[in-house]
This record gives structure tokens, C-alpha cells and sequence, in this order.
């Protein structure tokens, strides 16, 4: 069995490193995007100011009239205390809580002091006095906020289309066919496959990691072993997408079309390139059920707040339980014509 | 000799269209067994559900007393009548890759001399000619030293050297004790390597006996054959029911003596003038009644 699951990688293998125009492909893209982003984009987020508000009963007086200032994008928060990182990642500019008038700023953030006199001119005739707290902190640079959302869109397509678009057409030409009329069982190949394919993309996305890291130095706070872990699950949960996908199509356009379906939504819904910070709630719970916001959240929390391995748990929980039932499912329905 | 595989009652539909309608045959060991039939007959439909690669709608398939597992799929060689194979691989790679799916497997070097692919082992398997293709997959089917051999057109496409050397590989399976399946549109080749053959039309067995004795039972006669230009076209359709293939004219006949007689009255010249005895194509288009696919 294993002999036949080798033999089946060994040939998927040299599949991939001879088709060399695909290959430089999905190791230049990714690298690509990064350097326009390194130096094209050196700004930050489009929106100039944005200052989060704690919930209130109703908006009325001083408050309401800040609320009103034009070009500002207002966000809403529950609590101040659990966000109050946000400052200090220079994520929002100000955070205000209209229940205690108390506001937190970051003490190096240009944004912040602008914001700042706003607010405090909203509330010069109203008597009501303010109170200030500062926070410290880098400013978390753009670059490094998207680096993690970059790998791991680039393990998305990697992994859809690696295994998804692969067996599809297999099994459109007929090589499925010649493999089922040999002991190999639907099993060995399907791990021949998965194999092959984690292991390539693991090896393309280090090679692709080690790259970003000698053009830009971006942060990386966190454990170099617990990122890998989250790529690599991250890995694993879309082969096992691909592998759904691909278990009965027969036809290459259907697969690129659900592949695409998948893969799309997931590029721009998953805060790959933006925030979902403010964006509707509903959006934010969709977010959710997408397995590359899981690994992006999971890679940044890593990177950027240097997180333990446990406080990305219930990313790593999602991701490894979402695998097993996609794989469970792969297999079942899987068809070799 | 024992039976080694047995189908009983087979069909399979395809929509509205029976391909295959209730077929049975047994295949003994050490034999070869020839599927003939026009074009679209049912062969491979009834060649690739006796390889487990199609499930029949009824009927079953018996390989060694047993229905088709893992025994068979080890013991068995095949060869499509089409293939494809992975992309970016060389031929001695694709090689080595099949013989590590069996517990046995033939020497990659000898299979490579066996089917002369020494000249292209290194070259990728999609820049191989049709025929270079067709004995590489014919090694391929052979890489586990099969028990069972199915061959689909394992001929079609092959120079005649090749298609010779293939003759004497399948007599000399034969005499090693293993079994072929195969299908072929070249009559000459089925009465050459086969001990059993059945014609197909329309999904059914119309005829099945071994060739000699199939001739033996449908033709008391023999055949004249004539220049087509030296007998006018409507004298031999209107007084010897003659037809004409390609530049030739045949008229069948049970009393040659009769005929020749017969052909002088209208002074057609004998000069090219050949008897011959029916043969498994004359045969096959008495049954079938349509012209075989070169
Ligand atoms: N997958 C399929 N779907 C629909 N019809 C099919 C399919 N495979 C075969 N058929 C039909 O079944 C009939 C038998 O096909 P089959 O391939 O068995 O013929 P064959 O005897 O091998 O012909 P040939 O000599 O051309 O190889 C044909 O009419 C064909 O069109
Ligand atoms: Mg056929």
C-alpha cells in the first residue's frame, strides 16, 4: 500500500516541478504582490481617521454632534477595555466612551492627535468635561497586516486548484481510468495526492516566506513553529475543499467554475486585503464560516500580537474539524469516473 | 482446460441505447478469446465491465469462480483501446510507477526490450508517436505479469513488424499458461491468435465457435475472385451475384467448375483469376452485413 501511495507521489511530484511556468507562477505572484505592495502602497488603510464608539443608549448632545463629522468612520464597540489593543496598533485612531467620556489615544499616532482636537472641540460648549488616557504602541504598517493574508490566499489557490482542477482532469482524460484498472484503491490515491500537494505547498509557501522576509522586513512576533502549524493546517483544510469538489466533476469548466465560487469570495470576504473591522455583522459572521479568514486571522495574530499557540486555538479547532469532515465527505463521494 | 472467466447475462444501457444485451461466454485458461464485431458492437463496453472498470446494469462476472477483488485486479493486464497517462512523465517513469502498484512486477528492462522502447524510455509520454504510445501501453499491461490479459485493439495504430512481434508475444503468453481477451477489427489476426472467437452487432453474440469451425458451419462454398476490370459491373452483379470490394470482384460459389464455365460464356478473361477458401472477413460481413473499419 504505502509502496503504491510512493509511487503515485513520486509521479505527482515530478508532475508539478516539470510544469515550470506554473510552478514560477504561484512563487512569483505571491512575491509580486507583496513588493507592489511594499513600495506602491507605503500608506495605510484608505479611510483616513477611524474612532470606535462604546454603545450607548442613544446618541444626544456633544457626542452626536462629533458622530457627525464628515470623514471620519465611526465604529461600534461593545466595551472599551477589550479593544483598547486596537489603539495601539494604530487600528483605530480613538476610542471613545460617550458612558464615562473617557477616550484613549495613542501617544505616536498623527491620526490620533488630529482626531483628538475634534473631539475635543465637539465638546467645548457642552461643559461636560473629558478624560484622557494614552496608550503606546507601534503602528502596525499595512504590509505586515497583509503578509499573513497573502500566504495564505496563495495556499487557497494553491490547494483548490492543486487538487480540485488536477483530479478533474484526470479524470476528464482518462488517467483515473488506467489507475483503476491497477490495485490502487481510491484511498492510496486520494493520500498520494494530498500528500503530494501539502507537501508542495509547503515547500513553495517557506520558499515564498524566506523571499518577503529579504525584501521586506515585516513583523513577526510569534513562534516560527506555530505559524507553520497554522499554514499547514490551513494547508490541509483546502486540499480537503479541493478534494470535495473534484471527487465526481468530470468536466474541467464546471470545476474551474465551483473552484472560482469558492476561491473568490474568499479572496475578498475572508480580510485578506482589508479589515472586516466595522464592515456590516452580517458579513463579519460569513467571515467566519470561510476557512481562510480562520488562517489569516490565525497567521496575524501570530505575526502581529506574537500569539501562543493557544490563543489561536479556536482557529486551529475550526480548521482541523472542517478537514475531517471535508475529508470524510471527499472520500465517500468520491468517483473515479 | 478450467474456465477462468465466466460472464453470464450481461447488459448495460447507456440512456435509451442497449450497448450490451445479454451476454455470456466462458474464457479457458491458456486461450485467447476474440471479441470481433463492427464498430460500436459492444466490445469495449463488454471488454471494460469484465475488467471491473464499467458495472454492468445485470448479470455477473466471474474471475476464478469468484467475483472481481483484489486477486484480480493483481492478476490482471490491461490495455484500453484509449488511454491517457499523467502529464511531464517519462516513459521508464510511468513504467516504474506501475510496477510499484503490484507485488509483482516484470523487469522495466526487459519489457522495454520485449516492445523495442529503448529508443524513447527517456522522452515524455506525451511526444510519443501513436504507435510508440500503443507499445508502451501494451508494456504497461504486461508490467505485472498478468495472469489474464485484456487487450482492447491492441493492434490499431501498430507498423506491421510490431503488430507481428505482438502475435508472437500473445502465442508465447499462451504458452506460459495465461489467458487473452482481446479485440481486433484485423481478421487475420483473429484466426491467427485465437482459439475462440464471438462476432458482436447491436450489443449481442451472433456467432461464437472457434474460427475454423465457425467457417466450417457457415460456408460449404468458396470464392472466386476477379479483377474488378475484368468483369463488367452489371454481368457480375446480374449473372453471378458478384461483389465488388475495392478492385476486386468475388463471386461465391459451391461448384467452381459451374462458374468458370459460366464466366467463359460471357468471355471474361481468367488470366487473374484466384479461388480461395471463405475466409473469418467474408464471414463476419455475412453476419454483420456492413463493411469492417480498416
Ligand atoms: N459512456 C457512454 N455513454 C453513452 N454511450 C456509450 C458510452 N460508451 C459507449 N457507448 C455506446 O455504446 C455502443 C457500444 O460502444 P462500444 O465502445 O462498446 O463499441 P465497440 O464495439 O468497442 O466499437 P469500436 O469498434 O468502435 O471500438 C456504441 O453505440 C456507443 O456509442
Ligand atoms: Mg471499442
Amino acid at each position: 500500500m504505502l509502496n503504491r501511495i510512493y509511487a503515485l507521489f513520486v509521479a505527482r511530484n515530478l508532475e508539478f516541478f516539470r510544469d515550470r511556468s506554473a510552478l514560477a507562477w504561484s512563487i512569483l505572484l505571491p512575491i509580486l504582490i507583496i513588493f507592489v505592495f511594499a513600495f506602491a502602497f507605503t500608506d495605510d488603510n484608505p479611510e483616513k481617521f477611524k474612532v470606535a464608539l462604546v454603545k450607548t443608549a442613544g446618541l444626544e448632545g456633544a457626542t452626536a454632534r462629533f458622530r457627525q463629522t464628515r470623514f471620519i468612520r465611526f465604529i461600534e464597540y461593545d466595551e472599551a477595555e477589550t479593544n483598547l489593543h486596537k489603539v495601539e496598533r494604530h487600528q483605530i485612531d480613538l476610542l471613545f466612551d460617550p458612558n464615562s467620556r473617557r477616550y484613549w489615544i495613542n501617544q505616536t499616532s498623527p491620526n490620533g492627535y488630529i482626531v483628538e482636537k475634534l473631539l475635543v472641540a465637539a465638546f467645548a460648549d457642552s461643559g461636560e468635561s473629558l478624560q484622557q488616557n494614552l496608550v503606546e504602541g507601534d503602528e502596525i504598517r499595512y504590509i505586515d497586516w497583509v503578509i499573513p493574508g497573502v500566504i495564505g490566499m496563495n495556499i487557497m489557490w494553491g490547494a483548490l486548484f492543486g487538487i480540485g482542477y488536477v483530479i478533474v482532469r484526470y479524470r476528464k482524460f482518462g488517467v483515473l481510468k488506467r489507475l483503476r484498472a491497477t490495485p490502487v484503491t481510491a484511498m492510496e490515491f486520494l493520500s498520494a495526492q494530498i500528500l503530494s500537494r501539502l507537501w508542495l505547498l509547503v515547500l513553495v509557501n517557506t520558499v515564498i516566506f524566506i523571499a518577503m522576509d529579504y525584501f521586506v522586513d515585516f513583523r513577526m512576533l510569534g513562534s516560527y513553529i506555530n505559524l507553520f502549524l497554522v499554514f499547514t493546517l490551513g494547508c490541509i483544510n483546502m486540499i480537503c475543499c479541493g478534494l470535495v469538489v473534484a471527487a465526481r466533476i468530470s468536466s474541467e469548466e464546471v470545476a474551474n467554475g465551483i473552484l472560482n465560487l469558492f476561491s473568490w469570495p474568499m479572496m475578498f470576504l475572508s480580510g485578506v486585503w482589508f479589515s472586516l473591522e466595522g464592515a456590516h455583522p452580517l458579513m463579519q459572521k460569513f467571515a467566519l464560516l470561510l476557512p481562510l479568514t480562520h488562517i489569516t486571522d490565525a497567521a496575524r495574530e501570530i505575526m502581529i500580537d506574537g500569539a501562543g499557540i493557544l490563543q489561536v486555538s479556536d482557529h486551529l479547532l475550526v480548521l482541523g474539524v472542517s478537514s475531517v469532515i471535508l475529508l470524510v465527505v471527499g472520500a465517500r463521494i468520491f468517483q473515479w469516473e | 482446460m478450467p474456465v477462468v472467466l465466466q460472464v453470464a447475462n450481461l447488459v448495460k444501457s447507456f440512456g435509451s441505447l442497449t450497448a450490451v444485451n445479454d451476454v455470456s461466454f466462458e474464457i479457458r485458461q491458456g486461450s485467447c478469446f476474440g471479441l470481433l464485431g463492427p464498430n460500436g458492437a459492444g466490445k469495449t463496453t463488454t471488454i471494460e465491465m469484465m475488467e471491473g472498470i464499467k458495472t454492468p446494469d445485470s448479470g455477473t462476472i466471474r474471475y476464478q469462480g469468484k467475483p472481481l477483488g483484489e486477486r484480480f485486479r493483481n492478476e490482471a493486464g490491461i490495455m484500453f483501446q484509449t488511454t491517457a497517462l499523467q502529464e511531464h512523465i517519462k516513459v521508464r517513469e510511468i513504467m516504474l510507477q506501475f510496477s510499484r502498484f503490484y507485488p509483482d512486477s516484470a523487469s522495466i528492462d526487459e519489457l522495454a526490450s520485449q516492445f523495442a522502447l529503448h529508443d524513447f524510455l527517456h522522452q515524455d509520454t506525451r511526444k510519443l508517436s501513436g504507435g510508440q504510445k500503443q507499445r508502451l501501453l501494451l508494456a504497461m499491461a504486461q508490467i505485472n505479469k498478468p495472469k489474464i490479459l485484456f487487450l482492447d485493439e491492441p493492434t490499431t495504430g501498430l507498423d506491421p513488424q510490431s503488430r507481428r512481434n505482438l502475435w508472437k508475444e500473445v502465442q508465447k503468453i499462451k504458452e506460459e499458461g495465461a489467458t487473452v481477451l482481446l479485440t481486433t477489427h484485423y481478421m487475420e489476426e483473429a484466426y491467427e491468435l485465437c482459439d475462440e472467437i464471438a462476432i458482436m452487432d447491436h450489443g449481442r453474440i451472433i456467432a461464437h465457435d472457434a474460427p475454423d469451425a465457425l467457417l466450417a458451419a457457415h460456408f460449404d462454398d468458396v470464392v472466386v475472385q476477379l479483377h474488378a476490370a475484368d468483369i463488367p459491373r452489371d454481368i457480375g452483379e446480374r449473372e453471378f451475384h458478384a461483389t465488388y470490394r475495392n478492385d476486386s470482384a468475388h463471386i461465391v460459389t459451391g461448384d467452381v467448375n459451374k462458374t468458370i464455365e459460366h464466366l467463359l460464356q460471357f468471355d471474361i478473361p481468367l488470366d487473374r483469376l484466384r479461388i480461395r477458401a471463405r475466409d473469418l472477413e467474408d464471414l463476419f460481413l455475412e453476419l454483420t452485413g456492413k463493411e469492417l473499419r480498416a
